[in-house]
């Protein structure tokens, strides 16, 4: 929650952006719990700056998705499709209760994004690395075409330790491209990583200023953020637009399961299964009590 | 025939690398930070300094791997069948097969069974690419008993190898008794009828089906091929030739697996009609277990339909 909006930010804006983030929330811990099956703790640390991107930032047309002058997104940490999908539901790409077939057989909520399969899909991810690179191949193409969309690219900061992050990161900045914007979902933690006497005995992916040295050093425009400012995560990103012939890396600090109590900053929440009493925790967490006596609608 | 579940393979992976690296020091996990899924994290408890946290980075791992081979270590790999196939494909031809440095290749998630993912994750075509490649055995074990014994087998194997596992618990299809031969085919039922031939954890369904298929009265002979590579030609040519009629039935891509590893050998050696069950040409969907092997026909009575309809029995 941000405590004070800067004067450049319309508090009602940051108001309502705060809302559709814990709509997501709500709908992807729905959505995970009903499917016994998909990731927590990335969809959940990355619902800020989805709800940032799919109802302020990105220029788009729900009802026209193929609409060629569109801006470019790409989950390039596609693992986290679920939070995705319910940013795109809830902005009307498809309705809400579409959510509820998230991996089920023959839905289009694959487990990571299909782009054949659900319209408004930019690209197909769940191979941790690649989005990135699609995402400079539109960059790049929205250039040659003369189009002034901007691409977009969600990235892990476990999925930062890719070599074929830091090929697109080189070339990217090779091409000078300032239409492109890659944001690292920070949130300090991977699936299992390396042991160590961090929490639950695992250590973080990188060490602190790791990835702003990292992409500052690959000739990026680097800019940190906290990534549940939603005030911030704004000005940021309106900033971001503002090409000066680099590509634009935003690092984005968050924490992984945020919003629900029992998932922040364990490691193990990365992907499991929800309990009945879990659940029930958790919708109280983000301000979505179930009726008393009511466990997990499975 | 009523069987009962095994213990996930994954679990046996874990267990038995970590088994095998209290008697032989050069034995090293590798992991693209994925142990809490592979159950690498079991090898990491009983030797943690021999757990090498790789990152996701799956490339580069296979490089260390075969640097790691160099120096007298064997190493074994933790990820996901996908990322350790496709995506580090080009670090292991050069730098592992053509060198046939010591490196184990055995990564969870063969098949449909990934823990609803989608095509990023499910690849039907890894037997077809790893079989291809000179320099690679390649083993897909049915069972968990199987399984077991095929990782010690490949622990001992001076050589890379490619053994594919499964995530979650399947049928279990052996008893305590049996024996994995590297690159030997197993007849686990004698039928005169028609010959169905599978591998990795499509054989118990393939063995129901033929329980289902007698109850019609047909009788069918099973063979089981564990090794994909080097195929048991001679096996496979007996089994032809006792039934004149060959269906191959498997969790893969129809395209240059078992099935086509049985159609070269037999066009070849024994020319045989040869039909192929599996997948087709395309990329499978996520969604639960037993509705994906219903969708994409390889539950026990989908493959038994299948094959009344291939011999004109239904
Ligand atoms: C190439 C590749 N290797 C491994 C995986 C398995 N995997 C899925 S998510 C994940 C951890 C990702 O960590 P991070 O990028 O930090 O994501 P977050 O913490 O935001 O969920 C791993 C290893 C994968 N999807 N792709």
């Amino acid at each position: 929650m941000s405590t004070q909006p800067a004067a450049d930010v319309d508090a009602g804006e940051v108001d309502r952006l705060e809302e559709i983030a814990r709509r997501i929330r709500v709908e992807l811990v729905r959505a995970v719990n009903h499917a016994r099956a998909g990731h927590l703790g990335g969809p959940l640390s990355a619902a800020d700056l989805l709800a940032a991107l799919y109802f302020h930032v990105l220029r788009i047309r729900p009802e026209d998705p193929d609409w060629p002058d569109r801006d470019r997104f790409i989950l390039s940490k596609g693992h986290s499709s679920i939070g995705l999908y319910a940013a795109m539901a809830l902005r009307g790409y498809f309705p809400v209760e579409e959510l509820m077939t998230f991996d089920a057989a023959h839905s289009r909520l694959q487990g990571h994004p299909d782009m054949t399969r659900l319209p408004g899909l930019d690209m197909s991810t769940g191979s941790l690395g690649m989005g990135i690179s699609a995402g400079m191949g539109m960059a790049l193409g929205a250039r040659l075409t003369g189009r002034d969309s901007r691409t977009y690219v969600l990235l892990g900061d476990g999925e930062c330790q890719e070599g074929e992050v830091w090929e697109a990161a080189m070339a990217a900045a090779r091409h000078g491209l300032d239409n492109l914007v890659a944001i690292v979902d920070h949130n300090k933690l991977q699936q299992y990583g390396w042991p160590g006497d961090g929490p639950d005995g695992r250590i973080p992916p990188q060490v602190p200023g790791e990835l702003v040295a990292k992409w500052t050093a690959f000739r990026w425009r680097v800019v940190e953020v906290d990534g549940h400012d939603m005030a911030a995560i704004l000005r940021v990103l309106a900033e971001a637009g503002r090409g000066d012939g680099r590509p634009v890396a935003v690092i984005a600090h968050t924490v992984k399961g945020k919003g629900v109590s029992f998932m922040e900053g364990h490691y193990f929440w990365h992907t499991r299964a929800i309990k009945p009493e879990e659940f029930a925790i958790a919708m109280a967490d983000l301000g979505e009590p179930l009726p008393t006596g009511q466990g997990a609608p499975a | 025939m009523t069987l009962t579940m095994g213990r996930p393979m994954r679990e046996i992976f874990g267990e038995t690398v970590a088994e095998l690296a209290d008697d032989d020091p050069r034995i090293v996990m590798l992991d693209g930070d994925v142990g809490s899924s592979t159950r690498a994290d079991i090898f990491e408890k009983a030797h943690p300094d021999r757990y090498l946290q790789m990152g996701i980075a799956e490339q580069n791992m296979m490089g260390v791997a075969a640097g790691l081979a160099t120096m007298g270590l064997i190493p074994f790999i933790s990820t996901f069948v996908s990322f350790a196939v496709v995506r580090p494909l080009d670090q292991i031809r050069v730098l592992i097969a053509q060198t046939g440095l010591n490196v184990k290749i055995t990564p969870g998630y063969a098949g449909l069974f990934t823990g609803q993912t989608g095509m990023s994750h499910i690849i039907v075509d890894d037997m077809s690419i790893m079989r291809a490649m000179p320099g690679m055995v390649t083993v897909s074990p049915a069972d968990d008993v199987e399984a077991r014994q095929v990782l010690r087998w490949a622990a001992a194997y001076d050589g890379p190898c490619y053994v594919r596992l499964v995530r979650d618990a399947t049928a279990r299809f052996f008893g305590d008794d049996y024996r994995f031969e590297f690159g030997e085919a197993v007849t686990v039922r004698e039928g005169r009828d028609v010959t169905l031939i599978s591998t990795g954890t499509q054989l118990p369904r393939v063995v129901e089906a033929a329980d289902l298929l007698a109850a019609d009265g047909v009788d069918a002979h099973v063979v089981h091929v564990p090794t994909i590579k080097p195929l048991d030609v001679a096996a496979i040519v007996a089994a032809a030739q006792r039934t004149g009629r060959v269906i191959t039935v498997e969790e893969h891509s129809v395209i240059g697996g078992l099935g086509g590893a049985v159609a070269e050998a037999l066009a070849e050696h024994h020319p045989t009609v040869v039909n192929r069950i599996g997948f087709q040409d395309l990329y499978p969907e996520s969604g639960p277990n037993d509705a994906l092997l219903e969708i994409y026909g390889l539950s026990a009575p989908r493959v038994a339909d299948q094959v009344r309809r291939l011999l004109g029995r239904s």
